[in-house]
């Protein structure tokens, strides 16, 4: 029976860990307690002693994969071992939410409201109300003593003890007054309506798909921000004309040295340019003041083939010439692309560029990545018609979203950040 | 039967506890040789020793601490606290260690202490000489609290104190401790158990909820509003934590009508308790919304005469508040 | 008295179960198998080397979180240890309702304790005034760390220690940091002995890696106290190897280099060459014991793991003693 390694919990508050090196491969043999695996969460980076002794006879999670505490990252056991399919990861640790049942409230007050009175009750209290129903007293017939009228229950006991006979008489003695086919309501009293139908069981036919790890981070991740930071999105195009001729001229160049020169180079250099005009766009919201870093940290978001979204981070990128920021963007998004980023490689950003308009998006909002305090979104370069000097002329423009914390930035400081991007693309090269 | 106050019926308890057993002794600050700021342990230093009746440094947490070390070994302290103002550094060793030490010990280890401190306004002791605490402690469960309001009460409550096996806050109103005055009798053993409330005035119109100096308060005004025709019920709950639910509801049952006073701030205070306890549980049998007469929110009970007037409830406060309730 | 051979190897065994132990739930929790564990890694020898002072089922013992080989000697089992770990029901010290190595054991006089520190330092001073009052030789040992002696708790357990004469001999296990904050952001003295004489005591310094020194110290200490020439200050000076607890990095505020330096001073190493130079022990005997350990260490897991969980609704109680317990 094979046994298996799972992501331990290292720490109260962390529930995830990411798989950086395996010590072994599969088809290794290893010794129990021997170091198999290192992991590394926000918290703390360790080895992992294993478990048993035996053979690896498969490894789950690859090196750097993000599991949660508790996943199964490898088995052991000896060759030939069958593996159990499809483990889940074991349940949380916390209590899910339990509501507690809905008391049926057996002896909930029902207004008593006879047919046909013509008199306003006033407030009802508890007790009253409960007396009526068990006694069977029209509230009508009640005289009411009480704060602006209103029957007490003394009142009702009073009612009650000079009505002593009455309490016996037969129901079906009791005088109607002659109306046929009253309204139910007045019959029956206000009846609790037909609980509807909750909208998540309706009738709408349809196909639900299970969330996977990454997509219940992401949405964490999202919301999280959105509620922590409040985002206001201001927009600016630039002439993309000189980094276009730039890039034409060098690309050569730069492909003979193995570097692949692209937009998103120029961009974050634009950015580092902006970032160093304007240093309250590279800062972070802290409880006891505004933290201006004083590194330029540029994440960049990839796409992933299967889906998610990773964002590697350029350290350093006011050290960096366009080159070495182009030659950093191709290797992070190759390791990105291929799952061999380290932890290192994904913490610690400043600021976010990020590119929407592969697929045609102009302009957009996009969402802070928490503790940024911006983000900078690229839409499609497009050529269009603008005015220079009052003649229609085409350029290829792009328009900047650029999506700050309000807490931190407001107009006027967002739009000096951005307007230096704008012109340092603008006026490429720097000077 | 002999007519004694307050603070002789708290001696004397203490006193007859220390007589009945050996493990029992008192510790706090200048209970020993002065016999007590307010003298509730005249005359027990002589007759019981300094081994009995220890003089403590002036250190709340040290008094309820050792008390704790105490009580584990297997002795009966009974900690003086001066004034519940001070208990404060102590707040910690009654919390975390004897409130929890049962518990967290799965019953092996139990903390049979009481820490005593007169508490509550109205003697000109400003901010620091007046608060009222019950609030703080009647939440935590592991702890006792108790108050009494009167002599037989107070001497008989304490006694049960002492025997109990459980850390007891055990809070004198101190206005009362010469003012109260009352019959106990003198050649019997009075234990008053620590847990039931006790209905000390019967009455049909509505419901009093009171404790210590306030229950003494809203007897008076019960009196007052009976010249105009309106028949009270009085309760002093006695033992806050935990709360006599039983008889709060009884009577509420029988009056449909609830005021609960006393003198510590409205808001979070330990009538708060009550009245969702009313509500909850006595809401089919209320005529009236559950009305509350308390201390204002302000941070203490100042010094000057007009205003501890203006903050301390009194006889006619209360009984101005009974007639409202009466007309709802 | 002088330690006879027996007892060296046996106190040596004790470190060394210890050890291995402690290294095992480190272990565990890298595995994932417990959620929390916090180290007394590089404090054996002090930890030994006092209880070994004291006269077992007579003497107690009031001890702080990283006390594990306090708590072997004293009695407790690996297997118990292990359950604390993974909350088994029959952990002994809380019925699993404390975290692991909040320590406790009634019946080798070993008092259960809580979270905040120091809090248990005037207990100790408690039970202290307890053995007084009653005339017993017993004495108190309690244990603490270098950082905790910051909190007014301690200091004024200490100060009721020195006024009564009392038998309390407080250890403080000085592993230079409480957490990440070093000795010398902590105190201004240099060694926590040296609060001692500011509060009337005598502080005594010792190598806490000396397993023999630390016995001979506190054995001093011990038999001044049983004489009833009062309390003691001891601080065994050592490193805390591990990182605070399973739950800190600390590479974030020391040097790999700074730890490794220390290593060297291994209070096991020391001990282990000590007993070899004396002819006490071979290298033989030294592996025997080796696998002694782990085979213990290995049963005490087994046995844990398949032991028990308690019941969810079993944590309602206890929250009160319903009678009297007996003490002492």
């Amino acid at each position: 029976m094979p046994t298996k390694v799972i992501m331990p919990k290292l720490g109260e508050s962390v529930v995830e860990g990411t798989v950086t090196a395996w010590m072994k491969k599969e088809n290794e043999v290893i010794e129990e307690f021997e170091s198999l695996l290192e992991v590394t969460t926000d918290k703390v980076t360790t080895e992992v002693p294993s478990p048993a002794a035996g053979t690896i006879l498969k490894i789950v999670a690859p090196e750097g994969e993000t599991v949660e505490a508790g996943t199964v990252l490898a088995w052991i056991g000896e060759p030939g071992d069958e593996i159990p399919e499809g483990e889940q990861p074991p349940a949380q640790d916390h209590e899910p939410h339990e509501t507690p049942d809905a008391e049926s409230i057996t002896d909930e007050p029902v207004m008593v409201r006879p047919a046909g009175r013509d008199r306003d009750l006033g407030y009802i209290s508890p007790v009253v109300a409960r007396l009526a129903r068990d006694k069977n007293v029209d509230l009508d017939k009640v005289r009411g003593t009480g704060m602006d009228s209103r029957i007490t229950k003394k009142d009702v006991l009073a009612y009650l003890k000079d009505h002593k006979g009455e309490a016996e008489i037969p129901i079906w003695e009791t005088p109607a007054d002659g109306d046929l086919f009253r309204p139910t309501e007045l019959v029956f009293g206000k009846q609790k309506p037909e609980t509807q139908p909750s909208p998540a069981s309706s009738a709408i036919p349809g196909e639900t798909l299970p969330l996977s790890p990454m997509r219940k981070r992401i949405a964490e991740h999202m919301v999280l921000s959105k509620h922590t930071s409040p985002h206001v999105t201001t927009v600016m195009e630039a002439d993309l004309s000189r980094v276009m001729a730039h890039r034409a001229a060098g690309k050569a160049e730069a492909e003979a040295r193995g570097i692949h020169l692209t937009y998103t180079a120029y961009f974050l250099a634009a950015v580092t340019a902006g970032l160093k005009a304007v240093p309250l766009a590279n800062s972070s919201w802290t409880d006891t003041g505004i933290r201006l870093h004083r590194q330029i940290n540029l994440g960049m978001a990839v796409a992933m083939p299967d889906g998610g979204l990773i964002v590697p981070v350029i350290r350093g990128a006011e050290e960096l010439s366009l080159i070495g920021l182009a030659r950093q963007v191709n290797e992070l998004a190759e390791r990105a692309r291929t799952g061999k980023l380290s932890p290192d490689e994904v913490q610690g950003g400043t600021f976010t560029l990020t590119n929407h308009g592969t697929k045609g998006s102009l302009f957009a909002t996009p969402v802070i990545n928490q503790p940024q305090s911006g983000i900078l979104g690229t839409g499609m370069i497009q050529k269009r018609v603008v005015v220079i000097d009052d003649a229609i002329a085409i350029r290829p423009m792009v328009y900047l979203s650029y999506t700050f914390d309000h807490r931190i930035l407001d107009g006027a400081s967002a739009d000096s950040f951005l307007a230096a991007v704008v012109d340092a693309l603008q006026n490429w090269p720097p000077a | 039967m002999a007519e004694i106050t307050l603070v002789e019926a708290i001696r004397q308890a203490m006193d007859e506890e220390l007589a009945h057993d050996p493990n029992a002794f008192i510790i706090g600050e200048d209970v020993g040789v002065r016999g007590g700021v307010f003298r509730s342990t005249v005359g027990l230093f002589d007759k019981y020793g300094e081994d009995r009746v220890i003089d403590s440094p002036l250190a709340e947490l040290t008094i309820v601490g050792v008390g704790i070390g105490a009580a584990l070994y297997g002795k009966r302290p009974i900690c003086e606290i001066q004034f519940a103002d001070f208990i404060f550094p102590a707040f910690n060793q009654i919390v975390s260690e004897a409130a929890k030490m049962t518990y967290r010990s799965n019953g092996e280890w139990t903390v049979p202490m009481v820490v005593r401190a007169p508490y509550g306004g109205g003697i000109g002791g400003g901010l620091y000489h007046s608060q009222s605490v019950e609030a703080f402690f009647a939440h935590v469960p592991g702890l006792k609290v108790v108050i009494p309001s009167n002599p037989y009460d107070a001497k008989g409550l304490l006694k049960a104190a002492v025997r109990d096996p459980n850390p007891v806050i055990f809070l004198e109103p101190k206005k009362g401790y010469r003012l109260i005055k009352g019959e106990v009798p003198e050649d019997e053993e009075i234990i008053v158990p620590i847990g039931p409330a006790k209905v000390s005035r019967e009455g049909t119109d509505l419901s009093v909820f009171a404790y210590g100096m306030m229950h003494h308060y809203a007897l008076e005004a019960a009196e007052m509003v009976a010249k105009e025709g309106l028949d009270v019920e009085v309760v002093d709950l006695r033992t806050l934590y935990p709360v006599d639910r039983e008889t709060i509801l009884q009577s509420i049952r029988k009056t449909s009508k609830a005021l609960i006073v006393h003198e510590d701030n409205l808001t979070g205070g330990y009538g708060a308790e009550i009245a969702a306890t009313i509500a909850e549980w006595g809401f089919m049998d209320l005529d009236a919304p559950v009305r509350r007469l308390a201390g204002p929110d302000v941070p203490g009970v100042p010094f000057s005469h007009p205003m501890q007037d203006w903050f301390m409830v009194n006889p006619d406060k209360i009984a101005e508040a009974i007639r409202e309730l009466a007309a709802f | 008295m002088t330690l006879s051979k027996e007892q060296k190897k046996e106190m040596f065994w004790m470190m060394l179960l210890s050890r291995r132990l402690d290294e095992r739930a480190w272990v565990l929790h890298r595995q994932g198998k417990i959620a929390f564990h916090i180290s007394g890694i590089g404090q054996e020898a002090a930890q030994v080397g006092a209880v070994y002072a004291l006269k077992q089922g007579k003497d107690w013992l009031v001890p702080y979180y990283r006390d594990l080989a306090m708590m072997l000697v004293m009695g407790m089992t690996p297997a118990e240890f292990a359950m604390s770990l993974m909350g088994k029901a029959a952990e002994p010290t809380s019925g699993a309702r404390q975290m692991p190595s909040h320590f406790g054991l009634k019946r080798s006089r070993v008092v259960s304790h809580s979270a905040p520190v120091a809090t248990q330092s005037p207990h100790a001073s408690g039970i202290g005034l307890g053995i007084k009052l009653d005339g017993k030789d017993e004495v108190v040992l309690t244990s603490i760390g270098e950082g905790s002696t910051s909190q007014g708790e301690w200091y004024e357990a200490v100060n009721f220690a020195a006024v009564h004469n009392l038998p309390v001999i407080f250890l403080v296990e000085n592993n230079e940091y409480a957490i990440s904050v070093p000795q010398d952001k902590q105190m201004a003295v240099s060694s926590a002995a040296d609060k001692a004489c500011g509060l009337g005591l005598p502080g005594v310094q010792v190598d806490g890696t000396k397993v023999f020194e630390v016995y001979e110290a506190v054995l001093e200490a011990v038999e001044r106290a049983r004489k009833g020439e009062g309390a003691t200050v001891i601080e065994a000076k050592m490193y805390r190897l591990t990182p605070h607890s399973s739950d800190d990095d600390d590479r974030s505020y020391r040097s790999r280099e700074e730890v490794e330096e220390h290593k060297k001073q291994d209070p096991i190493l020391l001990a282990k060459e000590q007993l070899i130079a004396e002819g006490l022990l071979t290298e033989g005997e030294y592996e025997q014991l080796e696998e002694k350990a782990k085979a213990e260490v290995d049963e005490a897991v087994r046995i844990a793991t398949e032991a028990p969980y308690p019941k969810g609704e079993d944590a309602a109680f206890p929250v009160y003693a319903t009678q009297e317990v007996q003490h002492g």
